[in-house]
């Protein structure tokens, strides 16, 4: 099929970017998303001119790499999908397709569709873990964990952390991607030790990041590519409003 | 070099006696790890815990994104918490027996033993394993066992694994321990006197090329599957880092020994990138069949059960689908090649859930394979609940790797190697849920003791990136990236790695016979001469330029794919996933020659140009019986 592209370019930070038009033929339903830049970039380069940069790696969803603004929604128009997941036939032949970068405060261009999502994993050295040493950990069985909360546990940390949530949110937020990691170790027997340091500190380093705030758009639910509910961020706030009440002061990274 | 003794008690043994560091000294030695995966991650974890310096790289913005994070199915361990007879001498025999006694004794048992503190250590981690209604872990069983001793979080055991030991690298980058530089790319390796130095980088966004000096380094760079081009790894997964080791002094040992997967979604057309996975543990509840008839035509729902074959089930009634990959690859390729193949390109074979539907019922299976039968329905647009999956094998994990002695410590003093980036425990076969088990083994519970023995004698000593050997390392690689953009021919890096990854591929792929091999031999020079000629790379190297990556990616695949097909030339006989056609059974099994090849096949860099020299270490087998593998 033959495509129109919009495709968002910028060459350093600092540049201002714009729009560039190409058109693209022979486009193959079978291909993924990725696999039609691919063929852009093939084409660019025979032509002597510079390839489009976009992040990407695994290419089957899980690696968190790849994104982009798909006529103005992360990953594309296809639920619970990332860009390197969505295939070519979710789209017409002449469709005209417009791609940009994640666009957020906290996430600054690098080139083109490449973006910076350190501040990502700030959040997380500012509490996402369990401070459990190497050699230091008990037998695995010591501890039942219900089912049920074992397999609510995996719902949040299914997140691959690639920003979408952020992305697509109106105030730039990154809520449901800190609720989702605070939400997986704190529901777990062995995360409930250090449950509250961790709520304020990975919103205060949120906080300390370029982020906006949640005013509950619930855009970033629709556009996860894992599906991680909003319901996490309550639990979150209310991790975060105890940890207030019991005076706990967070540790930004 | 392999510590005397019981089986047992050779790895206690030895950690009794390895030499330690002070906690007080230890902020004094620089560690650098390269790789951020399951076992970089965790030795440079378990490193800033311990308390000293570490500098940790990885190629993705996060090392979060190491393709650990894709691993599927699971991570043994011999824990025998389903009562059906395991323990660490099974998951030990099974492991050496399913790399086909291509491995040596004293590593795999020490693998097997630490399988139960990884289980240990990912729980307390909050890495969420799968449970039962008790609240306690739940397994499953994987190809080539016969017990069930996996461990497993849905279909994503890998990325929560990773998680667990990211958080863990994250804890120790806030406190100070680990610093991270993301985005940069290892090119060299600084030797100085047969001693790693440390390393030359690439920074990615903004091209500089620059050194850093460690007392030790440390390569978790990961396998070398991309060699194929399509293959089940990342994208940038390469064999850059252990590569430039190699020829710094390096020894590389069973190049050619690579897995092909047999559980992938089959190629769809010729811009495909990858090749996608879909877990291995699909084997558990799937049949896997092919019609009869050559050039059927009929959808699978068309064709009854008596015009089916399910050749795993027929040739090998006690493992039925169940057998190892290397069995289950080959003979999916058999039966393709014979003509009976599925799909619209009759490359692939069914794997099919009515049955186990029918006896599960349809949560269960969605519970269980949800994720993967999801993923299988967006990139094939099919609905793997109402008709068959089609799958196919494809590269997928590489058993050769850095030569590397009991302290997987390589031929380099100082440049330890450890996860799939060395050869060290699967032989000539992988089982499944082992490499998770193996990259977390030698990242948490063995690098940390080995290389604080190493350290020990160096205490005190200096280190700088300003001495010879480092100007001297930094100038080779901008050379090198400066011939690969003044090339500026006619044709991409990509079309060129297509082209070599269908010559590895068809030569030294599922199945190799010496003609082929000397083919390939002639075959891959030629094209390598014409890549360094006619490559086209545009922009410049002081700046962010993707496909300059590429380039230097895929000029080291030349060069290891002839190293490849050398070193498969030279085994002349078949074990594990080196199947070669000359060397097989009546009934088309492998074929060993243990009078001849028990060893290990060392490569030593001779130069450009010049025929690399074999090392064997000997295998010597005291405590089991290498014998014929049966899976009948």
């Amino acid at each position: 099929m033959r495509l129109h592209l919009q495709i968002w370019r910028q060459e350093n930070p600092s540049a201002s970017g714009n729009l560039v038009k190409y058109t693209l033929d022979d486009v193959s339903e079978d291909s993924s998303f990725l696999e039609m830049l691919d063929l852009l970039n093939e084409q660019l380069v025979g032509k002597g001119e510079v390839p489009v940069v976009f992040d990407h790696d695994c290419r089957e969803g899980i690696c968190g790499s790849c994104g982009v603004m798909i006529n103005g929604l992360a990953h594309g128009p296809s639920a619970r999908t990332a860009t390197c997941q969505l295939h070519m036939r979710t789209f017409k032949d002449g469709d005209t397709i417009q791609i940009e970068p994640w666009r957020s405060a906290a996430f600054p261009v690098i080139r083109d569709l490449m973006v910076d999502r350190s501040s990502m994993d700030r959040i997380v050295q500012a509490g996402g873990f369990i401070s459990v040493r190497t050699g230091s950990a008990p037998e695995a069985n010591l501890i039942p964990v219900p089912k049920g909360d074992s397999d609510e546990a995996f719902d949040a940390a299914a997140c691959i952390g690639c920003g979408a949530c952020v992305a697509q949110c109106p105030n730039g937020a990154a809520q449901l991607f800190t609720a989702a990691k605070v939400g997986h170790l704190n529901i777990l027997p062995q995360g409930r030790p250090e449950r509250y340091e961790r709520a304020a500190g990975m919103v205060a380093q949120m906080e300390a990041e370029s982020f906006g705030s949640c005013s509950n758009y619930r855009e970033c639910e629709a556009v996860c590519p894992k599906g991680i509910s909003v319901d996490w961020i309550a639990r979150m706030n209310r991790d975060f409003l105890v940890a207030r009440l019991k005076g706990i002061q967070g540790k930004t990274a | 070099m392999i510590p005397a003794g019981p089986l047992a008690d050779k790895w206690t043994n030895h950690r009794d006696h390895l030499k330690l560091v002070s906690p007080a000294n230890r902020r004094k030695f620089k560690i650098i790890v390269v790789g951020s995966g399951l076992a970089g991650g965790a030795a440079a974890a378990s490193f800033g815990e311990m308390g000293y310096n570490v500098e940790c790289f990885c190629y993705q913005d996060s090392p979060r994104r190491a393709h650990s994070i894709a691993a599927q199915g699971g991570i043994n361990a011999a824990k025998n918490y389903r009562n059906d007879g395991d323990s660490i001498w099974r998951l030990f025999y099974d492991t050496i027996k399913g790399g086909d006694f291509r491995s040596r004794e004293a590593n795999v048992y020490r693998l097997a033993e630490v399988s139960m503190e990884i289980i240990d250590q990912a729980v307390a981690q909050g890495v969420p394993f799968a449970r039962e209604y008790g609240g306690l872990l739940d397994n499953r069983s994987f190809g080539g066992a016969q017990v069930a001793r996996t461990f497993y979080s849905r279909g994503q055991t890998g990325q929560q694994l990773l998680l667990g030991a990211y958080q863990a690298l994250a804890r120790q980058i806030a406190a100070g321990t680990v610093k991270m530089y993301p985005r940069t790319e290892m090119l060299d390796l600084v030797v100085e006197k047969n001693r790693a130095r440390g390393i030359v980088i690439r920074d990615l966004i903004t091209g500089q090329v620059r050194s850093h000096a460690a007392h030790t380094v440390v390569l978790a760079t990961g396998g070398y599957s991309n060699v194929y081009n399509l293959s089940t790894n990342a994208i940038g997964c390469n064999t850059t880092a252990i590569w430039r080791a190699y020829r710094r002094g390096a020894l590389f040992a069973n190049p050619s020994f690579g897995q092909i997967h047999p559980t992938c979604i089959p190629q769809a057309g010729e811009h495909q990138s990858k090749l996608t996975l879909m877990s291995e543990s699909l084997r558990n509840d799937g049949r896997i069949w092919v019609p009869v008839k050559t050039d059927e035509t009929r959808a699978a729902d068309q064709i009854p059960e008596n015009e089916r074959d399910y050749f795993l089930e027929r040739k090998y009634p006690a493992f039925g689908n169940l057998v190892p990959r290397d069995v289950a690859s080959r003979n999916a390729k058999t039966v393709v090649d014979q003509g009976r193949g599925v799909g619209p390109m009759k490359n692939g074979v069914y794997l099919d859930f009515a049955d186990a539907m029918k006896r599960l019922g349809r949560d269960t299976i969605e519970e269980r394979y949800g994720n993967l039968i999801e993923m299988y329905q967006r990139i094939t647009g099919e609905d793997a609940y109402s008709t068959p999956m089609r799958i196919f094998p494809a590269p997928h994990y590489t058993m050769g790797g850095l030569w590397v002695d009991y302290n997987l410590m390589s031929t380099i003093d100082g440049l330890f190697v450890i996860g799939e980036a060395n050869f060290s425990d699967h032989g000539a076969n992988r089982l499944g849920a082992s490499a998770l088990m193996q990259g977390l083994a030698d990242g948490y519970f063995i690098a940390p003791y080995t290389v604080a023995n190493y350290l020990s004698a160096h205490l005190g000593e200096e280190v700088s990136a300003s001495s010879d050997p480092f100007s001297r390392t930094e100038d080779e690689v901008r050379q090198r990236t400066g011939k690969l953009l003044a090339a500026n021919g006619t044709r991409t890096v990509d079309s060129f790695h297509r082209e070599l990854g269908r010559i590895v591929w068809d030569e030294c792929g599922m199945e190799r016979n010496a003609k082929g091999i000397h083919h390939a031999l002639i075959k891959i020079p030629a094209l390598r001469d014409q890549y360094h000629k006619n490559v086209r790379v545009p922009g410049r190297g002081a700046e962010l330029n993707q496909e300059l990556e590429r380039a230097g990616r895929v000029a080291d695949y030349f060069d290891l794919a002839e190293l490849m097909c050398r070193d498969a030339l030279s085994r002349d006989e078949s074990c594990g996933c080196h199947f070669r056609s000359e060397h097989q059974t009546d009934e088309g099994e492998a074929l060993r020659h243990d009078d001849q090849f028990s060893y290990v096949a060392a490569w030593e860099y001779a130069g450009d140009g010049q025929e690399p020299r074999m090392h064997k270490e000997e295998l010597s087998f005291e405590f089991v019986e290498p014998s014929q593998r049966s899976y009948k």
